[in-house]
């Protein structure tokens, strides 16, 4: 009876700690390099706490250090939701210096970005498998979500029972297609939208939290 | 009898393949599945696995990929497996009892000398180039 009494105790404390208002969940925005994650997590910390995240930019591996926006309140339907924002570096198995010479880049700084991206990568997974408690996955809407870092991730994801929210990014280019990340996913709900001119975002908060909330 | 490997390495004749089979990798723990599988693709190896490596085991293998990465000589992995992983369709019930199936072939090589062509549920092209 006292074991039975124990577990009961340990399991309510561990409940606790998951989902007391002290503990904001971390929700890592996950996704390929230039899907816009971090354009979309300075949306949400715009929008919230009018503070942006970091810079965002077109060359692959602008963001190289996960960085975390703490107590980011989200008002939904009267309920507040808090969750901290993990922005992360664009997850890949490969990372050559030579792409960043396209770039305008002087050889010293495109070694110097690769070496950075790849810690950032590492990091990235790290936080993957012991820090965050759900993940946002953005990918860009004109891409082809069918790529092995997408499968891999999507699978190391499930195999941890973490929730995940899909996003289709990029709505607003022309080649945009959600029908196809639905397709390559159609076991998680795909949300589209614009992180960069804002759009559907009411829905993106909503999915959010009732996703983490 | 022929060699069933082709010869690659220093006389860069060709591109060795290794076929590891689900038995072999069984013996391994995580870490010996990735030092045999990055030992082999930073030869220049083309590394079949018969039966894949679990998620967790993907995760880390891209982490450690992104710790040898160095300018001029290692530019990371190309790895490829079927786009359906029989993990998304295990029951929570299944996971949690341990019959969570993973198995699945995957093929990794040096992302230098490696290019998918076409991959579906079903099919995995790739164009192999020596160095």
């Amino acid at each position: 009876m006292g074991l039975l009494t124990n577990l009961k105790d340990s399991i309510s404390r561990a409940a606790a700690t998951l989902f007391s208002e002290e503990n904001p969940k971390r929700i890592g925005i996950y996704g390929p390099p230039n899907a816009g994650k971090t354009t979309l997590a300075n949306r949400i910390a715009r929008d919230w706490t009018g503070d942006a995240v970091g810079p965002e930019s077109h060359v692959p591996h602008e963001t190289r250090r996960a960085r975390r926006k703490e107590d980011v309140e989200i008002e939904r339907d009267g309920k507040t939701v808090t969750i901290d924002i993990v922005d992360t570096p664009g997850v890949t198995t490969k990372v050559d210096y030579e792409e960043f010479l396209d770039h305008d880049m002087e050889k010293d700084d495109a070694v110097r970005r690769s070496r950075e991206a790849t810690e950032g990568v590492a990091e990235a997974m790290h936080w993957l498998r012991e820090d965050v408690d759900g993940v946002i996955y953005v990918l860009d809407s004109t891409e082809d979500p069918f790529t092995q870092v997408n499968t891999m991730l999507i699978g190391i994801i499930e195999s941890q029972d973490l929730p995940v929210l899909i996003l289709a990014n990029k709505t607003d280019l022309e080649d945009s297609s959600i029908k196809r990340i639905n397709d390559a996913f159609p076991q998680h709900e795909t949300i589209p939208l614009s992180a960069l001119e804002g759009d559907n975002m009411d829905e993106v908060y909503d999915k959010i939290a009732e996703y983490f909330g | 009898m022929p060699e069933v490997q082709a010869k690659g390495g220093d006389d860069n004749e060709g591109v060795q393949i290794d076929l590891i089979s689900g038995e072999r990798m069984a013996g391994l723990t995580s870490m010996e599945k990735i030092r045999l599988i990055l030992d082999g693709v930073r030869d220049g190896n083309i590394v079949i696995l018969e039966d894949g490596l679990t998620p967790d085991e993907e995760s880390r293998l891209i982490e450690v990929t992104m710790t040898e990465i160095s300018p001029d000589e290692f530019t990371g992995i190309e790895i490829e497996t079927y786009p359906k992983s029989e993990t998304a369709d295990a029951s929570f019930l299944d996971r949690l009892m341990g019959k969570e199936s993973t198995k699945k072939l995957t093929v990794i090589g040096p992302a230098n000398q490696i290019e998918t062509l076409h991959k579906d549920e079903t099919l995995i092209s790739a164009l192999v180039s020596r160095k």
